[in-house]
């Protein structure tokens, strides 16, 4: 009985297979335990504190660039939360202007100008070879060589361009905007139901419609009446310049901005390829043939292109979203306060606790990215071929 | 890359890599000795307290204190090695055991004592915080600066200070923050800050660097207590004795009147404190496991304390700063060293 176990063991592959994966796993786990235990004992024993109550402690510091109000007696956990809104607001803004340059840039070096076609290809080349860092480097660098404060270059009367950052007017909200939103959110709902009417339409009579133009003109115009009949209650508040800085209003650093054309205009570069193999992956018969029917050259291009050529696009576009999220830690470089630069830093330094929040750190970027990989998966899934698996 | 550095040093700690030699080591004495040269947590680069020169030799008054630690040890000041670390990574680079001493104008506080399992274990310059400006602002004192924007070196003491001393005065500000010295001086000199805030030593020598230096003023409030001193790893008693010592040898050399010019001469000298220091009396050297001429050869190739602070921040250097504070207790400062018995 055990002599039998024990060939099986060694000869059974099956049986073998499982036992050196069982043994691979607990050694693995073996040693991850041995360096949980030797660095609390390494900590221990020189003398350095441990543990996460540090982040009940006020932080002591200030963060200039923040979407939540915090002074220096806030805790290190509202450091954290100014840090994370930071890092989503880059990745966010930066995904959105890098999707539309990439895809700009993508088509462009498709068409059949020379010129254009040469200056895409000069742009993607160029950026994508040098590293993001010094990229992000010199747009700050530019950024502050623009004129000082007293010097300001001002556009439209009151939005001032400065070193120190971009300001203009904020909008002070008073009572009866809520119509103007809600005419804004009928408009929206309008246009689904104008762009199946006219689809209905069309279907029968075969004519087509500016349904595009019509449904803009419907989103921007219906807010701008609602906005005059509720009495305009929008009230600008304008920068002035008042002592060192301006007043009021609202400013966008260049921090901020340094680190988005840094990050966009370098991952529009790899979009751009993306989405050029893309369009190329789809067959030209497709194209031949829908222009045989009498498609115009933009409907093919939206009709027929672009939605088989997003199949071949989004797994891609998915790592470049997540590349950009991880690339913004460069933040630090520039003084961007995202979550590396304020609580990955200067939190660190003033409690010491660098493995806890590292770990925090670390875990933070692995949700932010494994929630954009599944919304991009689902949208991924949204586009592909349905019911031929 | 500073992110990088601390990065690394916390994986060495979490790894658990750093306890094969934090395990094997008795002393620090003993590695050091065994290596052969001591590792100098040092500036980035601040002119007159740790700075390389022109010859790419490193120089300034935090920089003379591994040199008198060297020169205790080894008898020859000039094996130290120097790791240039930022205000962010130094202490972790001194736990993780890169380095053996810092000493790198780093401001003794308590929870730094205690919590960041560091020892401080003298003072070698006490310093403020202080505020630069430019002339043409016409700032004539800090309490103006409300709604300016304020240049500051990441994970300091200054950081805290700046934003206590605002809200204390219900002033606002906003904080431009800049990883080193150089970073600093560039926002500042671009504009993009109308203050640069750090300890006040650190704005004479950054003034000194500038291309008009008669542009900026340094404000003359002085919003904190800043006593700067080397730093080392909590447990290892003898070797804070010292790197504590090797400093104290050079203000009481000052005091004694001993120069790295006289101290030959005064071997012969008939004052009994001398003669203890000096090693010509023998024993003192043994009970700090070092060599009865350790203070000599401090004394003989670095100096004294008053020559290390004219030679590199005093009125002689290009940096100007006059002793103030840090002259001798019984010169109207408050530098005092224990005696040597």
């Amino acid at each position: 009985m055990q002599n039998n176990f024990i060939r099986k063991i060694i000869f059974d592959e099956k049986s073998r297979s499982l036992l050196i994966q069982t043994l691979t796993i607990g050694i693995f786990a073996l040693v991850i335990y041995e360096l949980v235990q030797q660095t609390a004992y390494n900590l221990d024993k020189r003398g350095i504190s441990s543990g996460f109550d540090f982040l009940n402690m006020a932080a002591g510091y200030d963060i200039s660039i923040r979407l939540i109000p915090f002074t220096s007696e806030d805790t290190h956990l509202r450091a954290y939360f100014v840090g994370l809104l930071n890092t989503l607001l880059i990745a966010v803004c930066g995904c959105f202007l890098a999707t539309i340059i990439g895809f700009l840039v993508g088509i462009i070096r498709l068409s059949s100008n020379w010129l254009f076609k040469n200056i895409a290809y000069v742009y993607v080349e160029f950026t994508r070879n040098v590293p993001v860092l010094l990229q992000i480097i010199l747009y700050y660098s530019i950024l502050l060589h623009l004129p000082q404060i007293k010097q300001a270059i001002v556009l439209f009367d009151n939005f001032y361009l400065t070193n120190r950052g971009f300001y203009m007017p904020s909008p002070i909200l008073k009572e009866g905007f809520g119509i103007v939103l809600g005419s804004f959110g009928l408009a929206i709902v309008a246009t689904y139901f104008i762009k199946k009417f006219f689809q209905r339409k069309q279907e029968k009579t075969g004519k087509q419609y500016p349904v595009f133009l019509i449904n803009s003109a419907i989103v921007i115009f219906t807010p701008i009446i609602f906005y005059y009949i509720a009495g305009m209650p929008i009230e600008l508040d304008s920068p002035v310049l008042k002592g060192f800085n301006f007043k009021g209003g609202m400013v966008v650093r260049p921090e901020f901005l340094g680190m988005l054309f840094g990050l966009s205009i370098y991952t529009a570069a790899f979009i751009s390829e993306t989405v050029r193999s893309g369009i190329i992956s789809v067959s030209k018969g497709q194209r031949e043939a829908s222009q045989a029917l009498g498609l115009k050259n933009n409907l093919v291009m939206r009709l027929i292109i672009i939605p088989q050529a997003l199949r071949v696009i989004i797994p891609p576009l998915t790592s470049q979203y997540l590349n950009l999220t991880k690339n913004s830690s460069l933040g630090i470089a520039i003084g961007y306060a995202d979550l590396v630069h304020g609580f990955g830093g200067i939190s660190l330094n003033q409690t010491g606790r660098a493995i806890e929040i590292m770990m925090i750190v670390m875990l933070t970027y692995l949700t932010i990215s494994l929630i954009i990989s599944f919304f991009m998966n689902m949208y991924n899934k949204a586009v592909q071929f349905k019911g031929n698996a | 890359m500073t992110k990088l550095k601390s990065l690394f040093v916390a994986l060495v700690l979490t790894m658990g890599l750093s306890s094969a030699f934090a395990g094997s080591h008795g002393s620090t004495l003993d590695v050091v000795k065994e290596r052969g040269k001591l590792m100098c947590g040092s500036n980035t680069g601040l002119a007159g307290f740790g700075n390389p020169n022109d010859a790419g030799v490193w120089e300034g008054i935090d920089v003379d204190v591994c040199r008198a630690v060297a020169a205790a040890v080894f008898g020859d000041a000039s094996k130290v090695e120097y790791v240039p670390t930022t205000s962010k990574v130094r202490f972790t680079v001194l736990q993780s055991g890169e380095i053996d001493v810092l000493s790198r104008n780093t401001t003794w506080t308590v929870s730094r004592d205690s919590d960041l399992g560091l020892d401080f274990v003298g003072v070698n310059y006490y310093d403020g915080q202080g505020f630069m400006v430019k002339s043409s602002l016409g700032v004539s004192s800090a309490l103006d600066l409300d709604g300016a924007s304020v240049c500051i070196q990441v994970g300091t003491t200054t950081e805290m200070n700046l934003a206590d001393y605002f809200a204390f005065n219900g002033m606002s500000y906003e904080s431009v923050p800049v990883e080193t010295n150089s970073e600093a001086d560039a926002a500042y000199l671009a504009g993009r800050c109308d203050v640069y805030t750090t300890d006040a030593s650190g704005l004479w020598a950054s003034r000194a660097g500038y291309p008009n230096p008669s542009e900026h003023v340094v404000l003359p409030e002085i919003i904190s207590k800043e006593p700067l001193g080397p730093a080392v790893r909590h447990g290892d008693s003898q070797w804070a004795d010292i790197v504590g010592w090797s400093l104290n040898a050079m203000v009481i050399g000052e005091e004694l009147g001993i120069t790295s010019a006289n101290v030959d001469e005064m071997k012969g000298s008939a004052n009994p404190e001398v003669k203890r220091l000096l090693g010509v009396d023998a024993g003192y050297g043994a009970m700090l496991g070092l060599s009865d001429d350790w203070a000599y050869n401090v004394l003989k190739q670095v100096g004294n304390y008053a020559e290390s602070f004219e030679r590199n921040v005093g009125m002689g250097s290009n940096i100007g700063i006059a002793r103030g504070l840090n002259a001798l207790y019984k010169d109207g400062g408050i530098l005092y060293a224990p005696p040597f018995r």
